[in-house]
């Protein structure tokens, strides 16, 4: 199949940027949308062009490091699906599509569709961690845990932290990572002791690395490729205003 | 995203550990604002269903309309002094109002920098028409409640304007003639209905609602309780422009 994209180009922080449209011929429907930049890419090298900087990495759907805007919607049109496994037979031969990088200014471009998201490794350093003695591991069924907790702490640590809720957000908030987080080690025995300060803890670092507020809108849930449920964020919402009351 | 890799935090753990400048202002958190918001919207919400029980009372007829407008004026005599519960309302309402309109205001604006460069191509979102319009359907209803107390409180604007007689007031009010008012009514009141369709689900979420469950029912208990007060307070114009109050 035959389609153009029109891609974000940006040599560096500093350049301002803009969108380049490139025509991409006799791609097979089967391949994904990462391997038809690739391909484009290869033509670009080949043509002395400077090739498309993108992130990517284990191309199965589960690292979250791709990270495109696909004609207006993170991770393309596929419901729950990651940028690396759709594949161009959901799009019609002759399709223009727009590519263009998470836009938060907590995540700066560093090249094209590059962007950085050591912000949510801030977010993470804050609080989304349990602290535990060092030695031999524990057996894994020392401490129960009820299945009910288990399976939905599971569904929330699910989160790749690809950043798509940020991108989707039209405040450019990070509450449904921050959400997930929350919940995934809240809900757990051994996540208790700091689950007051890493509530408070993980939101200020949020805060601070400039991203939005939540509106309750739901556009995160809805690229989300985990399909972490926007429930959640009532949760971080409540262990926030229990741990500012006891604080 | 590798948690378990020390990275090299940007700007501000760099500049925190080579001189320790003083922490910069406290902002409040983006809950804490929310919780604000939430709250004072509650408030609101309330006040907005005993003003529309208030405004039944016109079915009944004059008499009993502007009885019931001298009584809000004794409310909690002999306790209170003549209008002092009124003052206390219109000053507790004052309050959740300009709380309301500063948490939104500073939660648009840390919204705006937290995307300074706009997506080229940006489908309309799939959140709902009452979601997308939260903003500037407020700055609607801020600018018809400066109106209406202008019109029916005051009287300022009102044709008839007279202090004893609020139900002369309101059938002068929404007359045919003077239909580009009733007009603005309606579709403020209809903004109403929008803005506290998403408003209430999301006080909800906010206040801590967090199960699927619970999200359904949420959803349609503002859906219904926007309903209801936008059929409550269209129902008083629309009787007087058909004749039904006069």
């Amino acid at each position: 199949m035959d389609i153009q994209v029109r891609v974000w180009r940006q040599s560096g922080p500093a350049d301002r940027g803009r969108m380049v449209g490139y025509d991409v011929k006799d791609i097979s429907p089967d391949a994904s949308f990462l391997e038809m930049i690739d391909v484009l890419n290869e033509k670009l090298i080949l043509d002395g062009d400077d090739p498309i900087a993108f992130d990517h990495d284990c191309r199965e759907g589960i690292c979250g490091a791709c990270s495109m805007v696909i004609n207006g919607v993170a991770h393309g049109p596929e419901k729950a699906t990651t940028t690396c496994q759709l594949h161009m037979r959901h799009f019609k031969d002759g399709d223009v599509i727009d590519v263009e990088p998470w836009r938060a200014a907590a995540f700066p471009v560093i090249k094209d569709l590059v962007v950085d998201r050591s912000a949510f490794d801030q977010i993470i350093q804050a609080g989304g961690y349990i602290s535990a003695p060092t030695g031999t591991a524990p057996d894994a069924h020392a401490t129960p845990v009820p299945k009910k907790d288990a399976d939905a702490a599971f569904e929330a640590a699910t989160c790749i932290g690809c950043g798509a809720c940020v991108a989707a957000c039209p405040n450019g908030s990070s509450m449904l990572f921050t959400a997930a987080k929350v919940t995934h080690l809240g809900l757990m025995p051994q996540g208790q002791p700091e689950r007051d300060s890493r509530v408070i803890d993980m939101l200020q670092a949020q805060d601070d690395a400039g991203f939005g507020g939540c509106t309750n809108m739901g556009e995160c849930a809805e690229v989300c490729p985990k399909g972490i449920p926007l429930s959640l964020i009532g949760r971080l919402n409540s262990d926030y205003r229990k741990a500012i009351a006891k604080s | 995203m590798a948690v378990d890799t020390p990275i090299p935090k940007t700007k501000n753990a760099a500049g925190a550990s080579a001189t320790p400048t003083p922490r910069k202002v406290v902002r409040p958190s983006s809950i804490i604002l929310k919780i604000t918001m939430a709250v004072s919207g509650i408030l609101l919400v309330l006040f907005l269903y005993v003003h529309m029980i208030g405004n039944l009372k016109i079915f009944l007829g004059g008499t009993d309309f502007d009885h019931y407008a001298h009584w809000l004026r004794d409310l909690g005599t002999p306790l209170l002094p003549h209008m002092w519960y009124l003052w206390i309302q219109r000053g507790v309402l004052t309050l959740a109002v300009l709380a309301h309109i500063y948490t939104a205001a500073v939660l648009t604006i840390r919204a705006k920098k937290a995307r300074p460069v706009k997506y080229a191509h940006r489908p309309k979102v799939q959140g709902s028409y009452a979601a997308r319009t939260m903003r500037w359907g407020g700055v609607i209803v801020l600018l018809f409640i400066i109106f209406h107390i202008l019109d029916l409180t005051t009287g300022t604007v009102n044709p008839v304007g007279d202090h004893e007689h609020p139900y002369a007031n309101v059938v002068a009010d929404f007359a045919p003639d003077r239909w580009y008012v009733t007009l603005f009514y309606a579709l403020a009141i209809v903004a109403v209905g929008f803005h506290l369709w998403h408003g209430i689900f999301s006080a909800a979420r906010t206040l801590g609602q967090q199960t699927e469950k619970g999200q359904r029912r949420a959803k349609t208990i503002a859906a219904v309780l926007s309903a209801v007060l936008v059929v409550g307070y269209l129902s008083v114009p629309f009787s007087v422009m058909v004749g039904l109050v006069d």
